[in-house]
């Protein structure tokens, strides 16, 4: 063992492994990702310039997130272009590629994007005071039902807010009095968590609902017209008309730096999740500050969840509707370093992927499939390749015990 | 998560370790009866009578056949009981998978991606090797399953041993990426999707060679197969490895205190890697023998639906990552997974609530056995009653 950390620690791999290196090899993966789809090899299937696409923009954004992030930057658009163009070429015959790659991706994107920038935005807040939140998937999903619920029979989808938000911060509460107060390991925790919100949100809609489907009907969360815009060429389809919840992501991502990074609160939430100890030395209440994160954290990521059923579903619940996008979202919170505008980007890309893979479906199902398990990849290379580059919070899972 | 190799002294084992002292069998029974108590509770709150429920959870379960012990698979009890015992086969080795790795100090949550890489292995060996005779074709379908669990499992070992990537979040990845594997493998044009029927999204029938032999039923109705001796085996295999090896030894070591393992010679990336391998050794095997068992063919609707890498947690926490404990609460399990399902008649819950109370039951267990202080609080509580109770007989004596 001790022979493969040599093998990664001599110059000529460090070299390999350096960041720019990596960009420039992200350029050419993406000029190549173009190259096989046009005549002198002019390969007919769409997956092997997406294949090449993804390494080339993984091979980006590592870049990036080194610190060369003009060079990475650019390596990523070329290789989105490189995608772009290789799909174009392969699909130039039939046309498909405009029924693909149009502005309503934009939105669409936005739509799959939006429950994980809830649900990075939550993890964050939680893993920032120290408390690992696996439990997200579960907090979206007791957010997805109750929040249709509460929406069916309060009535109005602002109560389905409410309600789906509240249910979310209960059950983030016994979380939080477990991995605090009992100091329960955070792992397993969160694990119990998302077989408490399979088992409970399963049963009560079955009970409820008799296992069918929420009736027609249900007041969901309304869109935004933009009265200029949205009668535009281009920009109209792609932001002109764009869900509530999903305006509400953006103005939550800025709120959410800005409270932890330029307020005291924040600083406090950061100090719990560095050093505990010092923090309770000069007078912050770890107890206090990680609870609130906790539930802060069941309260946004249950509002991704409402989105989910009552905004992008539009008022429907289906057995463990969140498919696993509470774990998506804890990878864009990795992938994005624990900071909101990373988490927000990570999750966009993630988002993008997820649109993609809908609308390629009836294609190619392998470069959907593809494009599906993209964000799953892009965090295992993250989080393996990165290397000490992505820094959870030095706290982060560690139970405090006061003195 | 940021260094690169285990330092963490207060690791998962050495608490397990603690906890394993403590409250020996008395607290897993207990966490089970609350968790059993309180999803009562919800049964109650949403009208139905809790005692009958878990009254036809038991028999559907096929556990009253203890009190009319028959092997006429054509009645009910019997029936059932050959179901739960298949599930029961299947998660002690998911329940393994878990435990194995906590026993050096890692949380394998990515059973269920080591179970499903299994399931295909086992599915592609089995129907592609056509024409063996049986023994060496179940023989290669079993051993190869086994080992692209361990591969699986192994990368997460891997990036722990070299890059210190936090077994969790790797493992949570992998698990997710196994699942889209399954997609595209069974889906519409993919490579193991039916040869015959390219409509389905589902996978071909394993050989007749490679299914295992039926002891206790019909082959074409779920029987109980030899897969389940496997299983009972690798309960011994665990114990064995652990205790009586010097592997098993260098694993446990490493779980208490790596760096204390460290420094008495013991090469704590290897082992890492190694126990995540055996790890996911067993959850391949899982795979293996639900394939060759009684499944035959994996459909990509049956992906998601599948829970029984999750349900080892559950399985392994309970059994407190001991062989027997494993053995024992892999039996609960099992009946609560067919019990609440298909073996039960809807007279006064329905299955698709009571499917889900095991989820609840599931949580709870979970939640409350990896609960330090919960555990230590009735250990202590236990401690505290003794002496008092010692000294009034004491103070009585000499009165």
């Amino acid at each position: 063992m001790t022979t493969w950390v040599q093998r990664f620690d001599n110059p000529l791999s460090a070299r390999i492994r350096d960041a720019r290196n990596m960009a420039y090899a992200g350029i050419a993966f993406g000029v190549l990702a173009a190259f096989v789809a046009i005549p002198p090899i002019e390969t007919r299937s769409i997956v092997w310039s997406i294949l090449l696409g993804i390494v080339a923009v993984s091979l980006g954004i590592w870049a990036v997130t080194r610190g060369h992030r003009r060079v990475g930057w650019g390596a990523v658009a070329s290789d989105i272009l490189g995608i772009g163009l290789g799909i174009l070429a392969t699909k130039s015959g039939t046309g498909n590629l405009e029924a693909v790659f149009n502005s309503a991706l934009i939105a669409q994107t936005f739509a799959f994007s939006t429950p994980l920038v809830f649900g990075a935005i939550a993890g964050m807040f939680s893993e920032r005071s120290g408390v690992v939140n696996i439990g997200l998937e579960g907090m979206m999903l007791m957010g997805a039902f109750w929040g249709v619920w509460g929406a069916d029979k309060g009535g109005s989808w602002v109560v389905g807010i409410v309600v789906g938000m509240l249910s979310g911060g209960i059950l983030a509460l016994i979380y939080a009095y477990f991995a605090i107060h009992l100091r329960a390991d955070q792992i397993v925790g969160g694990t119990a968590v998302n077989f408490l919100a399979l088992g409970i949100t399963g049963y009560f809609f079955f009970q409820i609902y008799n296992g069918n489907y929420v009736p027609q009907g249900v007041s969901t969360i309304p869109n935004v017209r933009i009265p200029g815009i949205a009668d535009m060429k281009f920009l109209g389809p792609a932001i002109g008309d764009l869900n509530l919840m999903i305006w509400i992501s953006f103005i939550l991502v800025i709120v959410a730096y800005f409270v932890l990074f330029k307020t005291p609160i924040g600083l406090r939430i950061r100090a719990c999740g560095e050093h505990p100890r010092a923090a309770d030395t000069v007078g912050i209440n770890v107890y206090l500050v990680r609870y609130g994160c906790v539930v802060l954290s069941g309260l946004l990521a249950a509002a991704g969840g409402v989105y989910l059923s009552d905004g992008f579903g539009g008022g429907t619940f289906t057995d463990n509707m969140t498919e696993g996008r509470g774990f998506i979202a804890l990878a864009a919170m990795i992938f994005g370093n624990w900071r909101p505008f990373g988490a927000f980007g990570a999750a966009v890309l993630f988002g993008f992927s997820s649109a993609v893979a809908l609308r390629l479906q009836v294609y190619s199902a392998s470069a959907s499939t593809l494009f599906n398990v993209l964000p799953y990849v892009l965090t295992l290379i993250a989080v393996a390749g990165v290397i000490g580059r992505t820094v959870p919070p030095a706290a982060d899972g560690k139970p405090y015990r006061k003195q | 998560m940021t260094e690169p190799g285990p330092t963490a002294t207060d690791s998962f084992a050495s608490k397990l370790a603690l906890k394993q002292r403590a409250g020996g069998l008395v607290v897993p029974l207990l966490t089970a009866l609350l968790a059993f108590l309180i999803g009562g509770l919800v049964v109650l709150a949403t009208g139905h009578n809790p005692f009958y429920a878990y009254h036809d959870i038991f028999d559907g379960a096929g556990l009253n056949w203890i009190f009319h012990p028959s092997t006429n698979i054509a009645h009910t009890a019997p029936y059932n009981l050959t179901q739960t015992l298949l599930q029961t086969t299947t998660l002690i080795l998911t329940g393994l998978a878990v435990a194995f790795a906590f026993r050096c100090g890692m949380f394998n949550i990515g059973g269920q991606g080591q179970y499903f890489i299994g399931l295909y292995v086992a599915n592609w060996v089995g129907y592609s090797f056509q024409g063996m005779s049986p023994v060496p074709h179940i023989l290669l379908a079993v051993v190869a399953a086994t080992l692209g669990g361990a591969a699986w499992a192994g990368i997460a070992g891997l990036l722990k041993a070299t890059v210190g990537a936090h077994e969790v979040i790797t493992t949570i990845m992998l698990n997710w990426i196994a699942i889209w594997i399954g997609e595209w493998l069974f889906g519409d044009g993919g490579p193991l999707q039916n040869a015959a029927n390219k409509t389905v999204p589902i996978s071909n029938d394993v050989a007749q060679s490679a299914k295992l032999p039926v002891f206790w039923g019909i082959q074409n109705l779920q029987g109980l197969d030899i897969g389940f001796f496997i299983g009972i085996g690798a309960l011994f295999v665990f114990w064995a490895i652990l205790n009586r090896t010097t592997l098993g030894f260098e694993v446990r070591a490493v779980g208490f205190n790596p760096e204390a393992a460290a420094y008495a010679g013991i090469n704590v990336r290897r082992n890492l890697v190694r126990a995540m391998a055996i790890s996911g050794a067993f959850a391949g095997l899982a795979g293996a023998l639900d394939m060759l068992g009684y499944l035959y063919h994996f459909g990509v609707s049956d992906i998601p639906v599948s829970n029984v890498g999750f349900l080892g947690i559950a399985v392994a926490l309970l059994g407190r990552n001991t062989a027997v404990g494993v053995g024992l609460s892999a039996l609960l399990f099992g009946a609560l997974l067919f019990g609440t399902t298909h073996g039960l008649s809807s007279n006064v819950i329905q299955p698709e609530l009571a499917g889900n109370l095991t989820y609840m039951i599931q949580g709870l267990v979970v939640l409350f056995v990896g609960a330090d202080l919960l555990i230590l609080y009735v250990w202590n509580s236990r401690k505290k009653l003794r002496p008092k109770r010692t000294s009034t007989t004491t103070a009585g004596a000499p009165a």
